[in-house]
């Protein structure tokens, strides 16, 4: 029999490829006659530029063409919007994209001015290397609140401000409520840069044949269908010419959903140009600039409660760092807006940001994007208003939460989807619960803790909960297909990084068709394969294009039942499917193989019934219409070094809600890795920046990840709330591990440093900022 | 400036004329066509690029590949290929799931390899120090451990 596979932790199909060095990246393509780029960076976060020589680099041997945003002729274009801003009750937007080179004016360190063209990439950067940009400095604007003064530079002089965007959105009335409260708590905090830094920086190769009037380019890109609608239409080119390969991509993490990066349209356009195939691959350097980042917010915050401890209302009033140019719209701040609310019910909320420009590499969404800051803000409100109320932080989340017959919960401000902020579906006691008994939290207390503490050991602990908003719209697609050997084939659009889709698409479609997942071969990310689709990002793999491919096996699963019951001469009821058979239930001996029916699907010769489609295939697309709300519950027990303030995490708990798993071992997989991107964004990453707006830890040896001695073993528990808004009743699960990191090392570490009195109000931390805020007093 | 240099990968002697200053991950991947190694940070830090030589892990982006003229080189794919009988510490990252995107995975097999083989048995902490040069943005770790725990195992096993 075969067993169900949705739901088991079956080892993932794609890994004997990547475990044997045999699966392509982008840097793995080779094509005879291949040409390398390099790029000429600006050095400046602001300056006008007066001049470029670029005498010795075209003189260089093995340069094959160098080229100025002048030499890109009509090409030169401010690249689209990706995404427009949401139809909210009060929104300004500043449309400001970046042409592929800078022109005239450079506006960030790493701002892309030259691009060489040479037989090598050793050649190319030679010749980049030669190249002399003068400059004419302009102050640069780098803090959030001085971008807002009358006398700071203006990234763009035609905006008159470095206003990107401004966005009012609310929910009842602030006002009133707070004048009903008998608490309200007012705080500043701050949230910082990072990066997502995926282990593969980016990359480009294109490859246009002039005879057959095609291109391919492959691209680590995160959303391979728009990148090729983009080209060809860019190109002239009809989309059927225009072939996008995302292959194995080495994590992507957001960044590389951007589009277009001036990259992705200069190395094709070049292809064409030169008649030869071309490539670039990003170095660490440029990913740390070029890469867009993601953080960087200002909030000035209130939540006003009554003294039992109910929540009234909420109002968040921030700026958000959109750096150089804003191509990806408002997603982030939007997403802050939207996951601030958390769990809880807050009956008025008011909130309003501005997105600044500033001379800093550009900002868009990074796993969490923007949904850690809100989640920061609100958890921090909590922790503070428990402490002015004396309760037990938790019990003031518990009397707020969402009860389960209160879904669907609307909130009304508009999410990124651009629907009223919905929440399907969610139970968070239950989380809540799982995570106290995991963590041991009541023993801890009660114990454990005034035991350690009284060794004079700084030890605390910390629970902090959150909602992730995933599996949004528009659409995604799947074509299943049952081949004449039996074996099935699924195509889809989305490209994918890591997440296992060639083995949970493979489980959904076993399930359907009752095949063994062996004999199931996946496509993604291939515009050659499926031609229509959106991408990679904000949890939505699973939700929504596992819910197409569920939708297409289960078309053909139909088509099989009905040929096979005309073949068996029994009823259709009655058929089932096993081990890549249709047989008759009960009557294992009365069976056809799927193979037989497929074949009989497609015949060489001879007639078919008017109006039959070929092939045991069908194509699905699933459009939700919003998207569904995954939640979940941190908990930590750590312990300061009262000397160097390292941290040692003694215990790790994470209880997630993402509905049904379709494969637990990727589940939890996915969770880990979040948490580590987490605890790097709480203690260990931060782009910092100069005054002038130089990068100054642009570098592994600066910037650091965590490594596997940061990273503690972590204990993962699971609650299943189904989503009413997809047949696989499925959640994502993408970016939950590193959403609520930040405010749970801020509760945790406060706890441990009780007798300092310390209230944290910012992420990153790091050991030596906490011994500032600690002993320096600069808090 | 060229140099000849010959140097034995995965068993195959190779000979080629390079410049001095060709990367020997360069070389691997783009003289010889094996892309297994991976290139993560070119500055040493994130050790995908580890390879063995004379059996020993190296940074293949801090060396030269005239500094591996006359040495035995072992790249991951000198390990298993056939996806039904993969070395054992292949084997284990398969079925502990210690790998996602994959990038990385190639450094961290070749760093564990020699590990594994000094220290048959290894405790966690031993394992995550002896992984603490290599970076993974995907896994959080814990299931690569996890893998280097069911390898130690494996390995120890009597072979069939």
């Amino acid at each position: 029999m075969t067993t169900k596979s949705f739901g088991q932790r079956i080892k993932r199909n794609e890994d004997p490829q990547l475990l044997t060095g045999r699966a392509q990246f982008v840097d793995d393509v080779h094509i005879p006659g291949m040409l390398h780029v390099a790029f000429k960076r600006s050095d400046y976060a602001h300056a006008r530029i007066t001049g470029i020589d670029l005498e010795a680099a075209k003189s260089m041997p093995g340069v094959v063409a160098v080229y100025t945003a002048e030499d890109l002729g009509d090409f030169w274009q401010p690249s689209p919007l990706l995404v427009p801003p949401p139809p909210a009750e009060h929104v300004v937007f500043n449309k400001r994209t970046s042409g592929q080179l800078a022109r005239s004016k450079v506006r960030f360190v790493g701002e892309a001015i030259v691009m060489v063209v040479a037989e090598s990439r050793y050649l190319a950067e030679d010749a980049a290397e030669t190249i002399i940009v003068d400059y004419e400095p302009l102050d640069a604007v780098v803090g959030l609140e001085a971008a807002l003064t009358e006398d700071s530079a203006l990234v763009h002089e035609d905006v008159g401000s470095n206003i990107g965007a401004h966005v009012i959105q609310r929910k009842g009335d602030y006002d009133t409520a707070r004048a009903q409260a008998d608490l309200v708590i007012s705080r500043r905090l701050l949230y910082d840069r990072g990066t997502a830094a995926p282990m593969e920086t980016r990359g480009v190769v294109a490859h246009y044949d002039h005879l057959a009037r095609h291109l391919t380019v492959w691209d680590s890109t995160q959303a391979p269908i728009p990148i090729r609608n983009g080209l060809a239409a860019m190109f002239g080119l009809s989309e059927r010419q225009v072939r996008v390969i995302a292959p194995f991509v080495g994590g992507g993490f957001g960044p590389k959903v951007m589009m277009f990066y001036p990259e992705e349209t200069l190395v094709p356009w070049a292809a064409i140009k030169l008649e030869r195939p071309v490539k670039w691959i990003e170095d660490r350097l440029e990913n740390f600039y070029a890469m867009t980042h993601e953080r960087g917010q200002l909030h000035d915050s209130e939540i006003a409660l009554t003294k039992e401890g109910k929540i009234l209302g909420v109002k968040d009033v921030f700026l958000h760092d959109t750096g150089a140019y804003i191509p990806y719209g408002l997603t982030v701040p939007i997403n802050t807006q939207c996951t601030l609310l958390g769990p809880y019910v807050v009956p008025h909320y008011y909130t309003e940001f501005k997105a600044l420009f500033t001379n800093k590499t550009v900002v868009t969404p990074y796993r969490g994007a923007g949904r850690q800051h809100g989640v920061f803000v609100m958890e921090r409100l909590l922790d503070i208003a428990a402490k002015e109320l004396g309760m037990d932080p938790l019990e003031l989340r518990r009397i707020n939460f969402i009860q389960p017959e209160q879904f669907p919960w609307c909130n009304e401000i508009i999410y990124q989807d651009f629907t009223k902020l919905t929440y399907d579906s969610g139970n968070y006691e239950p989380v809540l619960d799982k995570a106290m008994r995991m963590i041991g939290w009541d023993e801890w207390r009660q114990n454990e803790q005034p035991r350690l503490r009284a060794e004079g050991r700084k030890v605390g602990i910390g629970l902090v909960m959150y909602v992730e908003g995933t599996g949004i719209g528009p659409y995604e697609g799947a074509r299943v297909q049952v081949e004449t050997t039996g074996k099935v084939t699924i195509v889809t659009g989305i490209g994918t990084q890591g997440q296992g889709h060639y083995t949970s698409f493979a489980q959904i479609a076993a399930d359907a068709l009752g095949v063994p997942m062996k004999d199931i071969y996946i496509s993604t990310g291939d515009t050659g394969q499926f031609s229509w689709g959106v991408g990679t990002f904000a949890s939505r793999g699973a939700v929504v294009a596992g819910s197409a491919v569920y939708s297409a096996a289960q078309m053909v699963r139909e088509k099989a039942l009905k040929q096979a019951a005309e073949h068996l001469e029994a009823s259709e009821a009655d058929i089932e499917l096993v081990d890549g058979f249709a047989q008759v239930r009960g009557a294992p001996g009365a069976r056809v193989p799927l193979a037989t029916l497929a074949a009989s699907a497609n015949p060489l010769r001879g007639a078919v019934r008017p109006g039959t489609e070929p092939g045991l295939e069908a194509t699905a697309y699933f459009g939700p219409q919003m998207g569904t709300t995954a939640s979940g519950a941190h908990a930590m027990i750590v312990e300061v070094d009262p000397e160097t303030y390292q941290l040692k995490i003694l215990k790790y708990v994470v209880v997630h809600d993402c509905g049904p798993l379709i494969n637990p071992l990727i589940v939890d997989g996915q969770v880990h890795g979040g948490v580590a991107q987490g605890i790097g964004n709480a203690f260990y990453e931060q782009l910092i920046y100069d005054e002038t707006g130089q990068l100054l830890n642009a570098s592994f040896m600066d910037y650091l990840l965590p490594t596997s001695t940061d990273v503690p073993r972590m204990e993962l528990g699971h609650e299943e709330t189904p989503s009413p808004l997809n047949p696989l009743g499925v959640k994502g699960a993408g970016e939950a591990g590193a959403i609520p990191v930040g405010p749970l090392f801020a509760q945790a570490l406060e706890d441990a440093l009780i007798d300092s009195g310390l209230e944290i109000l910012e992420i990153p931390l790091s050991p030596s900022r906490l011994w500032e805020l600690v002993e320096g007093g600069d808090a | 400036m060229s140099h000849e240099i010959t140097l034995t990968v995965n068993g195959h002697a190779h000979t080629r004329t390079v410049e001095a200053r060709l990367l020997l991950s360069d070389f691997l991947r783009h003289e010889l066509g094996l892309t297994g190694t991976h290139v993560g940070c070119e500055h040493g830090v994130c050790g995908a690029c580890t390879i063995l030589l004379d059996g020993v892990p190296v940074r293949s982006c801090l060396t030269f590949a005239v500094q591996a003229n006359g040495h035995e080189i072992m790249t991951v794919e000198g390990l298993g290929h056939d996806p039904e009988n993969l070395h054992p510490l292949q084997q284990s990252f398969w079925e502990s799931h210690g790998l996602q995107c994959g990038f990385c995975t190639p450094g961290f097999l070749m760093t564990l390899l020699p590990f594994l083989q000094e220290n048959p048995d290894p405790s966690e902490q031993e394992i995550r120090e002896a992984i603490s040069g290599n970076l993974c943005r995907c896994t959080g770790y814990q299931f690569i451990v996890d893998a280097v725990k069911l390898a130690a195992q494996k390995m120890g096993e009597p072979q069939p």
